[in-house]
């Protein structure tokens, strides 16, 4: 060779054996920081406010009074319930998008026993009707792809996005069939009686979303790790393979979590028409459903720990609307903060798993 | 022998907080056959790729002819005339020997598929080969593939050849051809380094062997000067001795499992099994030999009721009540119902047997997690299954609840065999339950079989390992390409006539999908 050129590669990746947890969490609030101190500067840039206070305001838009402590509770019951359902099915290695769908069917179908009981029922029974209508609903949207999936081996991740849409536009036929007017918007149904709602505790309109959401969460975190069930659910989604050598039905175990996921979707879909709104739109689940899978992967499908991850989404999305309001920008300012800080959360998790080595300078000298 | 081709000083890698080489020195001259010896995870690989362009040191220098180099890429590692046939091939299935040989070289005229050729025709009348330049990858054998990597490197101009563990794949016969090959390019002035473990073909082909041991190099010593039992020493830091005590065979056999005319096929539909007979006996090893991918997977999944069976029978003779019973066509779970105690080590350890994800208590629970009416899992008797059998096996882990991913390959197959055998099986079914193991690990699973044998077990094993296949089994099949070739006493044959017999009447096209 002509001549000898000393080229070294600058750095090298390497994984890293076992971190100490709390070396985990210094790491991540690192990542914090930073992303504080890089939306900062993308706050001075785009809009020369003061970051500190624009800062203030995400949290005062959180936890500024009563009434929005209980929202942002509220909020993060709904994010927590939909990550719920999908975690089951994720931990199978089902990648089940069709959250969104599941939940618009179930708040379909509870609106459908609102709409047509008018109030040739009590209360509590067009509640257990309306619960159960949602519920089943939910199940048979998630079912029908695990049945293609079980038998098939189809792409789950395309057959559950395309059931979205098949969703999305159902409710929206079932407001036009309901609302002949064409405003396409349906009114708060049963204002008046209340039939259908949920009842206040506490004098709270959302404690009874948030107590059955926190009973889900303890129910879920059991089932997924001390039943034989959620034992098996570990196996198919660690290896196939091995589900069969040990005789696992896999086609079984893919029905039967997918029915649970699709339970939970149809039950958050019960919660928010029920407990929430009284009324239906498309865009009822506000993008949870997609959201929800964030949840879950950043906790690691551990249901306790999504109650964190969930609060860390909901409390940027409410910070981030509550700073387009104060400061009148433009939502997207707020969305691109959201972004940031998710880019970083997000981002630090390669550092927690791996380690990048600089390359110390080579002894020079020929020879 | 002539100068010093290639000399390493000082190379250090390090994988995180794995250190894979530390401080080596090395030195090939012109004209030799190094053997580089060491057990699995020493290093030897790792060590190689550095030279090759794979990875990059994080200490140390190399040197060709003389002057320094750094390779940061195959293509430096290729200027340098350094060639590397990987243990696991690189070559595109659907091209011909020759659109391999020149695939990413790039050449300024136009490319002549005559001229390459005529040249690859020259190389192999060189060394000897026998290579058609015009046959398609997938229509040949695992030894003709590995004759057109060396090709390959040849074709390039290379003067130092890297070949990883070459014979691990081949039969006696296809390894005597290869060692040949590479005398004749040793007295060309080619250096050559190989990388093995079996210590006969070590002391067969080179002319110095170095031994690593946990990423060291321990010291180089000439073949003459070595043997068996020295290098052994070296490679493990202890005298150990390599024998298998092979029990008697059982005096009146008692038929446990017979498979008769079992035929099946792979999911690409292609025959795998054909016509397959034979009786594995209580209180006996029966050893399965046979090139790689001949159909060995196929019969012991086909036996456990994880590959469906398109013709034959697959009885069972039950000692506790004297039943026979067919397994053909039933899951896995209907087998363990009829009570048949049937254990299986597959090849494929952590996509099969085990869940890598899980700890080892969860992993005991996979065979017995059913067991009871409750909801709930049971954890105690799982985890004192695991401790006692971290405890017997020497299972190196920090505890119990270390996924079993985690730990190294002799110990996942510790594991495994230990569940395996502490259901209790009348049957015993390992697939290649040695594979990746060290030594002394290696030697705890042949102990292992041997103990589940006196014990009245039918054992089936199947190894890749001619020698220890001679020396543990009792009776061996030989299979090849699907079908029995042969059933031999494994106290009177030889390894010849092994070898022999798995290649007899073997048709490539279906043993090529086996291999890529």
């Amino acid at each position: 060779m002509t001549e000898r050129v000393k080229k070294e590669p600058l750095m090298h990746i390497s994984k890293r054996a076992d971190l100490v947890w709390w070396k985990g969490w210094i790491i991540r609030a690192v990542a914090i920081v930073a992303a504080l101190l890089v939306c900062a500067l993308v706050i001075v840039w785009l809009t020369g406010y003061n970051p500190i206070k624009v800062y203030a305001e995400m949290i005062r838009g959180n936890f500024g009074t009563k009434r929005k402590i209980w929202i942002l509770l509220q909020r993060l019951a709904m994010l927590l319930c939909i990550s719920l359902a999908v975690t089951p099915a994720f931990k199978m290695k089902f990648w089940n998008l069709g959250a969104q769908g599941q939940v618009l069917m179930g708040a379909l179908a509870a609106t459908a026993c609102m709409f047509y009981s008018k109030s040739s029922l009590p209360s509590w029974a067009l509640i257990l009707v309306m619960f159960l209508a949602a519920v089943i609903s939910g199940m048979i949207w998630a079912f029908i792809p695990a049945i293609f999936k079980a038998n098939w081996n189809t792409n789950e991740t395309l057959f559950t996005l395309m059931m979205n849409y098949i969703a999305i536009q159902s409710v929206k036929y079932a407001v036009a069939v309901w609302v002949p007017n064409g405003s396409g918007k349906l009114p708060i149904l049963n204002p008046s009686t209340h039939a259908g709602w949920l009842p206040d505790l506490f004098g709270q309109e959302y404690v009874v979303n948030i107590l059955i959401v926190a009973l889900v969460t303890i129910l879920m975190a059991i089932y997924l790790k001390y039943t034989k069930q959620g034992y098996e659910i570990s196996v198919v989604g660690g290896s196939e393979n091995t589900a069969r050598y040990v005789g696992i039905s896999v086609k079984r175990v893919i029905l039967r979590t997918l029915l649970i996921s699709g339970a939970l979707c149809g039950l958050a879909g019960f919660l928010l028409v029920s407990g929430t709104n009284h009324s239906l739109t498309e865009s009822i689940e506000e993008g949870m459903g997609f959201t929800a899978i964030m949840v879950s992967w950043l906790a690691k499908f551990s249901p306790i720990t999504m109650v964190f991850t969930s609060f860390l989404i909901v409390f940027l999305q409410r910070g981030a609307s509550a700073i387009a309001t104060t400061f009148q920008l433009n939502e997207s300012v707020a969305d691109i903060l959201t972004g940031i800080i998710l880019f970083f959360i997000i981002g630090c998790e390669f550092f927690i798993r791996y380690k990048v080595n600089f390359r110390k300078k080579s002894k020079e000298g020929d020879k | 022998m002539g100068q010093v081709a290639i000399e390493l000083k000082n190379i250090t890698k390090c994988f995180g907080p794995v250190v894979a080489n530390k401080g080596i020195n090395l030195t090939v001259k012109k004209g030799e056959i190094l053997s580089l010896l060491g057990e699995n995870g020493s290093g030897k690989t790792t060590l190689m790729n550095m030279i090759s362009g794979i990875y990059f040191p994080d200490e140390g220098h190399i040197f060709i002819d003389g002057k320094e180099v750094t390779i940061t890429s195959p293509k430096d590692a290729f200027q340098y005339n350094i060639g590397m046939i990987h243990q696991h091939f690189k070559l595109v299935d659907v091209f011909t020997a020759a659109e391999n040989i020149v695939l990413g070289l790039q050449e300024k005229e136009k490319f002549n598929m005559k001229k390459v050729a005529a040249r690859v025709a020259e190389i192999s009348e060189k060394y000897g080969f026998e290579i058609d330049p015009n046959k398609k990858i997938y229509e040949m054998s695992v030894s003709e593939k590995q004759t057109v990597e060396i090709v390959k490197v040849l074709y390039r101009g290379a003067n130092i050849l890297i070949l990883d563990e070459p014979t691990a794949v081949l039969t006696p016969q296809e390894t005597q051809k290869l060692f040949a090959i590479l005398r004749r390019m040793r007295d060309d002035g080619k250096a050559v380094i190989i990388i093995t473990h079996k210590l006969h073909e070590v002391l067969a082909i080179s002319d110095r062997v170095s031994v690593l041991r946990k990423g060291e190099c321990v010291g180089t010593v000439d073949t003459k000067d070595s043997s068996e039992s020295s290098l052994t020493e070296m490679m493990v830091g202890k005298k150990i001795s390599l024998n298998i005590e092979r029990g008697d065979a059982p005096k009146e056999p008692i038929d446990r499992l017979v498979v008769g005319s079992l035929d099946c096929y792979n999911r690409e539909g292609i025959k795998v099994l054909k016509d397959v007979c034979f009786t594995a006996r209580a209180g006996e090893i029966l050893g399965i030999a046979g090139i790689a991918g001949s159909g060995q997977r196929e019969l012991l999944e086909a036996i456990a009721g994880l590959q469906p069976v398109r013709r034959g029978k697959i009885l069972y003779n039950n000692p506790v009540n004297g039943a026979q019973e067919n397994l053909r066509d039933k899951t896995p779970l209907q087998i363990r119902e009829l009570g048949v105690r049937l254990s299986f080590v597959p090849e494929d350890r952590l996509g099969m047997g085990l869940v890598g994800d899980m700890d080892i208590v969860d992993n005991m629970m996979l065979r017995s997690y059913k067991k009871g009416n409750s909801l709930f899992l049971e954890h105690k008797e799982p985890r004192d299954l695991a401790e006692r059998i971290i405890d017997e096996l020497e299972v190196v882990t920090p505890d119990a609840n270390t996924p079993v991913r985690r730990l190294s390959g002799g110990n996942v197959q510790k594991v495994l065999v230990g569940r395996e055998i502490a259901a209790a099986p009348t049957v015993l079914m390992a697939a290649y339950p040695v594979r990746g193991l060290d030594i002394n690990s290696s030697y705890v699973i042949y102990n292992l079989l041997n103990q589940q044998k006196q014990e009245g077990v039918a054992v089936i094993f199947v190894g890749e390992d001619l020698d220890v296949l001679l020396e543990l089994s009792d009776r061996i099949l030989v299979i090849s390409s699907g079908k029995v070739t042969g059933l031999v006493d494994a106290r009177s044959t030889t390894k010849e006539e092994i070898g022999l017999l798995m290649t007899k009447g073997s048709s490539m096209p279906e043993r090529g999908a086996e291999h890529d």
